[in-house]
């Protein structure tokens, strides 16, 4: 029993370990998942044809053929394009409320049930 | 009287949701690009048009005080439009104006300049819009008013060049000096 549970394991993280290697036309498309193409509104890069898109993607390969990583890429983006190219909002003052609410809310449900539970 | 608090408070709530609502659909929320963004990459490589040599945008733009680049392409109705106004500000003799000519087919591109004039000092190809990307463009036509000294962005037009912003382009340049 202990055997086969550890073969699980093993074969586990082997698993892990080859995802762990994406290829590069992979990391193209988890990058440009991750971008607001701008000029056509409701869409990411990766799922838009638009021209902008076509060559942000050509744009994203030469980059990481240079070698630079995925942080690298980001912040070449917004410091062209400014923060609005991400999905993923950075925590500022003006973004503030938006990370903060559901944690709050989220704490507030939790004391609504635990003293529902309790009264009973 | 418990009941009583609990009415008002649904009522404040949804009075509350309605004015947000409000507020927002008033609250136009699509992107409009920073237009006044003075960050630029001079560094990346580009072919010339008209030879095989290769540049760095760096290198084209030092001899005046001022420089356009002008991002445009054959296909580009628009561009057509606004040549006009380029082949003007060529005449005032104060920028060296860069065509990028984007994702455009070389022929093409020269049969435009040959029918329409060339207000270009330089032009450089850009077939996989890379370059145009680098510097924080968005499609065509665009139009960067540099600084040359200080290699800063003055202003970014996006879309055709008009009346206003040919007025406009004029008056930065005579506040800078």
């Amino acid at each position: 029993m202990k055997i086969k549970i550890l073969i699980l394991i093993i074969i586990y993280f082997i698993s892990f370990f080859n995802f762990s290697y994406a290829t590069n036309s992979e990391k193209v498309d988890k990058i440009s998942k991750n971008l607001r193409c701008l000029i056509c509104q409701g869409q990411s890069v990766y799922d838009s044809q638009s021209d902008f898109a076509l060559s942000m993607k050509i744009l994203i390969q030469n980059k990481i053929d240079e070698g630079k990583n995925d942080e690298q890429i980001y912040s070449f983006l917004k410091n062209k394009y400014g923060e609005w190219i991400v999905y993923d909002p950075e925590i500022t003052k003006n973004t503030f409320l938006l990370w903060v609410l559901p944690l709050i809310l989220f704490v507030f449900g939790a004391i609504l049930i635990i003293r529902k539970v309790s009264i009973k | 009287m418990v009941k009583n608090v609990k009415l008002i408070a649904v009522i404040f709530i949804i009075i509350l949701s309605f004015f947000i609502l409000l507020k927002g659909l008033n609250k136009t929320n699509n992107y409009s690009p920073d237009l006044n963004s003075s960050k630029i990459d001079f560094n990346f490589k580009a072919k010339f048009l008209y030879s095989n040599k290769e540049s760095t945008l760096y290198k084209l733009i030092d001899d005046k005080d001022f420089s356009i680049i002008n991002i445009w392409a054959s296909w580009c109705l628009p561009c057509r439009e606004e040549h006009a106004y380029l082949l003007n500000l060529k005449s005032l003799n104060k920028f060296n104006i860069i065509g990028i000519n984007y994702k455009d087919d070389e022929i093409n591109a020269k049969k435009f300049i040959k029918e329409l004039g060339n207000p270009y000092s330089k032009i450089v190809i850009d077939p996989t819009g890379v370059n145009s990307i680098e510097l924080g463009a968005y499609g065509v036509p665009e139009t960067l008013l540099i600084n040359n000294k200080s290699k800063t962005i003055l202003k970014k037009y996006i879309g055709p060049l008009d009346d206003e912003k040919f007025a406009e382009i004029k008056m930065i340049i005579e506040n800078e000096n």
